[in-house]
């Protein structure tokens, strides 16, 4: 039917066409160009460098939100106020929408060929009202939550009656003389980290 | 027999008339010519890039049908599965049916103000209407859509419904109409003028009860349903608001979850020309603490059934409102979505409004007519529906516009008999031989009555200077 299916030869960033045998590291490029092309920014860090990483998108944050489940681990190196948000206490939508808030959260999957994150409210993602009333969503998504297509993304997802939300760069709109201007409603920012393993030796990617 | 559909589908005066006015608007033709071909290459480029994508088309086409098929076994499931998931299905025969359901609906939750994500089908009802009638104003939160619903028009496009306004005609819009805007910051700069829409609806996304939606997908075997987006204002009536309503018709329908990959895939890059539009929100039911937390399903028929029944009709059903249709087409490209006087403008507004209304409903018999049969609308139709064979299919079974029944049957009459069309096609070549003289595009732009009903809107070839016979006998 589609990318995952297909065969031969690898993916092909000028077509689009990135296949099942492409490599991780291939989806991963086509997966941030895709990103950067919708105007959002794209960190690579890894799993042991996810903290100082947070900590430098976050750095002129004065609020910064997250989902009950966010591992405590992601933002020890975060100097500033973190503020979890609690099924028995949520947090109230006025204080979403002040000025500076920053929401970090994780992802369910990453559709490399459209740049395409899918929030399901699973681990570490929270209710949606948490990733829309920010101004900036900063999202981590792991490389081996990043899949080739569509198809293969839907596939993934453990149960598709949760609520899911598929983000393709921050909220744009062309209706005006078709020229496109970005944050209408929806976050005005959105930074996706990708965390990658080091191959064998370490380091970070880049 | 399944009842017709009524609505905003019917339209009030022959295309004909409706799209003379149009033409008289430079303006509209500049504003369309430059939107459809600029949506249309990209259209091309991204549709370029899937060397798969005559079988995604393929593919698509053969789900719907599927879905036509067993429509009302599809049907079930899906209530079953909505319902299951905390949703309250109801359907609506019609129009009007569907306004009081939701008309009700609102009223039960003692608001007088509902949030409205940008829905063909609620537009389709007249549900704005319905409301305004009922004392409930309806906020359009799209900006496209905020700016007609400002400026007291209607949408002239599926995707991009304020086509027809440029950018100083819109702040003139915000500057008289949008209550609390800031002229000081107002320019005509796209920007500002977003940011203008950004503020005057941030406060009522934070503070709604009710939000009324369409859906571009239901999926009967999870009750779920589909809104496709870029703005966020659609993320935002969808998760915020206590009541969600959403009018659905019935033809948006998938069996599968998984099928939605094909039409995620279809839907962007036919529509936008992209790879994907910035937010899809997918819902089932209710989810406890995650959103609305009463969430009603309004399943509309309103004439669909009765398409259904037609075999050759029936694919007009697989429509998934991409749009593509109209950006290809050079009757839209010159007339605009209102000459079509339904919500549904274009090459599918042109088969898809006479089928629901029934071909006799107002001036929608002059519709099919509405087209050069080109054909470029089937070739860009991510569901391959074949426009052109619908066209014929419905000028063939419908009542014929007067000049064209005129036209057609003087020229039976001629016809029926060998001598009278030898004579009649020796005066027509004595009458034409001056104008070969003179008229070097060999095309004439007014025939005489019966006839002129035909050059009204098209040119007539010259006839040639013999006939085949006659050249034959000469050889
Ligand atoms: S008829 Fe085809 S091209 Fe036209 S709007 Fe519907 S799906 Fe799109």
């Amino acid at each position: 039917m589609s990318g995952a299916e297909g065969g031969g030869e690898a993916g092909d960033a000028a077509t689009g066409r990135p296949v099942a045998d492409a490599s991780a590291d291939e989806q991963l490029e086509l997966l941030t160009d895709r990103l950067v092309d919708y105007r959002a920014t794209v960190g690579r860090c890894d799993r042991a460098g996810l903290p100082d990483a947070l900590a430098a998108v976050l750095a002129e944050s004065t609020r910064v939100v997250v989902p009950a489940d966010l591992p405590a681990g992601w933002l020890t190196s975060h100097p500033g106020e973190v503020i979890r948000d609690q099924a028995e206490q949520p947090l109230a939508l006025p204080d979403l929408d002040a000025a500076g808030v920053r929401v970090v959260t994780g992802a369910a999957v990453a559709i490399a060929e459209t740049g395409t994150i899918i929030l399901d409210a699973g681990d570490h993602q929270g209710r949606r009202a948490l990733t829309l009333v920010p101004d900036h969503h900063v999202c981590v998504v792991f490389a081996d939550q990043v899949v080739g297509s569509v198809p293969a993304a839907l596939r993934r997802l453990p149960d598709p009656r949760r609520p899911l939300t598929l983000i393709s760069g921050p909220s744009a709109t062309s209706d005006i003389e078709l020229q496109r201007v970005e944050g209408v409603h929806g976050p005005r920012r959105l930074a996706v980290l990708l965390v990658v393993e080091p191959p064998e030796g370490g380091g970070v990617v880049r | 027999m399944s009842g017709h559909g009524d609505g905003h589908i019917v339209a009030h005066r022959p295309f004909p008339a409706a799209a003379t006015v149009e033409l008289g608007k430079p303006q509209l033709r500049e504003n369309l010519r430059n939107a459809t071909h600029t949506i249309r290459d990209k259209r091309l480029r991204l549709v370029a890039e899937r060397d798969d994508w005559e079988e995604l088309r393929a593919s698509g086409a053969r789900i719907k049908d599927g879905v036509l098929a067993r429509l009302p076994e599809l049907l079930d499931q899906f209530t079953e599965a909505a319902t299951a998931a905390g949703a309250v299905v109801h359907r609506a025969a019609d129009a009007e049916q569907a306004c009081a359901i939701v008309t009700d609906l609102v009223r039960a939750t003692g608001e007088t103000e509902v949030l409205k994500v940008k829905s063909m089908a609620t537009q389709e009802i007249a549900l704005n209407e319905a409301l305004t009638a009922a004392g409930i104003e309806p906020v359009e939160t799209d900006l496209a859509e905020l700016i007609v619903q400002l400026a007291g028009d209607t949408p002239s496009h599926i995707l991009v419904p304020a086509i027809h306004y440029n950018r100083a005609q819109i702040r003139d819009i915000f500057a008289r109409q949008m209550p609390g805007v800031d002229l000081s910051t107002l320019t005509d700069d796209p920007p500002a003028l977003a940011e203008a829409a950004r503020r005057h609806l941030r406060q009522k996304f934070l503070t709604a009860r009710v939000a009324v939606s369409g859906a571009n997908f239901a999926v009967a075997e999870t009750g779920s349903l589909v809104v496709v987006e870029s703005e966020g204002n659609g993320r935002m009536c969808l998760t915020l608001p206590e009541t969600l309503i959403s009018v659905v018709g019935i033809e948006k329908l998938v069996p599968n979850f998984q099928d939605l990959a094909v039409f995620l895939e279809l839907l962007p890059r036919s529509s936008t020309g992209e790879r994907m539009n910035p937010y899809t929100t997918v819902w089932s039911g209710v989810t406890p603490g995650d959103g609305p937390q009463q969430v009603h399903i309004v399943l509309l028929d309103n004439g669909r059934s009765a398409v259904r029944d037609d075999p050759v009709g029936r694919q007009a059903l697989r429509c998934i409102r991409c749009s593509a249709c109209l950006n290809v087409c050079p009757v839209y490209e010159r007339v605009g979505g209102h000459a079509y006087g339904s919500v549904y403008p274009g090459p599918i507004g042109a088969i898809l409004s006479p089928q629901l209304t029934g071909q006799a409903a107002g001036a929608n018999r002059t519709l099919p007519y509405a087209s050069t049969l080109c054909g470029a609308c089937f070739d860009a139709c991510p569901v391959r529906i074949n426009i052109p064979e619908l066209l014929i299919h419905l000028r063939q079974t419908g009542p014929k516009p007067a000049g064209e029944r005129a036209a057609m049957r003087a020229a039976a009459q001629v016809m029926r008999s060998p001598r009278r069309y030898r004579s009649a096609l020796r005066s027509l070549r004595w009458a034409a031989a001056p104008l070969r003289w003179t008229n070097r595009r060999g095309r004439l732009r007014r025939l005489p009555w019966p006839l002129s009903g035909w050059t009204a809107s098209r040119d007539a070839p010259l006839p040639p200077g013999a006939s085949f016979r006659q050249w034959w006998a000469d050889r």
